[in-house]
């Protein structure tokens, strides 16, 4: 099942802005790299109290976003899903290990390694950049084509 | 008191945060998977989303990063966490490589789906279920002798 979405260069730069003013933020304040996976992680496995409050409360800021862009302008942010339950579970089982074993994911290393001019993260961003091309190719026009 | 203000500051940043990925569409599996379908439904929104983020992001660091170690601390640490890994091995090629895999498949990434929770969207929860399961077995994994060696947690 594919579904057509509109191209919205404007509100997906704004978007995009808005990620690298947090991503800088949290340099600013805490001093440390805006990575959903690794706040996730040490959120799930916390080194002390003081580590999981700070990332508890990023993640909650996280969360309560779309609630407050639906009070704010009276609808909630399109989440559609074209994919098989299956393909939820497989896939996000696989961007857990992936993320692990890679060190970071599309925030950690596409945004904020490679803002860091890091070689670790232009290669792992080059890399599951055409991975995911690579699997979305093979999905809908190999397998399902 | 300092403390609360901390916790205030970091809510207000994950906000921050979750507005531009939902703003944005990175939270959007089919958004993000007709960016990659260069061959059928294109959408090219995404660009826009890594190039706004990347060069907010690397203006933004040029103000904030230390020059040297001891220059400044962050405004609420006392020292930066900067990744020191800078090995390009075939844990970080092949870990990114599975994300990739996963990403295609499932259309969410880490970043896009931890804010997309607050939609309750229930597809976003078996997502979220499914990566914490991976996280999990891969540290599992990471601990057993014949994979053990230097290395940092996930950044």
């Amino acid at each position: 099942m594919t579904i057509i979405t509109p191209f919205t260069p404007w509100a997906s730069l704004a978007g995009g802005i808005l990620i690298g003013l947090a991503s800088v933020l949290l340099m600013r304040s805490l001093g440390r790299i805006m990575g959903a996976t690794g706040i996730l992680s040490g959120f799930l496995m916390p080194l002390s109290r003081e580590d999981w409050a700070w990332r508890a409360a990023l993640l909650a800021g996280m969360a309560t976003a779309p609630v407050v862009m639906m009070i704010a302008t009276g609808s909630m942010p399109a989440v559609q899903v074209p994919v098989s339950t299956a393909m939820l579970l497989v896939g996000g089982f696989l961007v857990g290990l992936g993320v692990f074993f890679g060190g970071g994911c599309t925030s950690g290393h596409g945004v904020c390694g490679m803002a860091r001019l890091s070689p670790r993260s232009f290669v792992a961003t080059l890399t599951f950049m055409i991975a995911t091309g690579v699997t979305v190719f093979v999905v809908r026009h190999v397998v399902g084509g | 008191m300092s403390g609360l203000i901390r916790l205030i500051t970091l809510y207000a940043i994950g906000l921050l945060f979750g507005i531009g990925i939902m703003l944005s569409g990175m939270a959007n599996p089919a958004k993000v998977l007709n960016f990659f379908d260069v061959a059928g439904t294109w959408d090219p929104s995404l660009i826009f989303v890594m190039g706004g983020a990347l060069i907010t992001t690397l203006i933004g660091y040029r103000f904030v990063l230390p020059r040297s170690e001891s220059a400044a601390t962050p405004l609420f640490d006392k020292r930066f966490h900067l990744p020191t890994n800078r090995s390009i091995d075939a844990k970080l090629v092949g870990g990114a490589t599975v994300f990739g895999i996963g990403w295609g498949l499932a259309g969410f990434c880490p970043g896009g789906a931890l804010p997309a929770l607050g939609t309750g969207v229930p597809a976003v929860y078996i997502f979220t279920a499914a990566l914490i399961a991976g996280l999990l077995v891969a540290r599992f994994l990471a601990h057993r002798p014949f994979m053990r060696q230097p290395s940092g947690r996930a950044a």
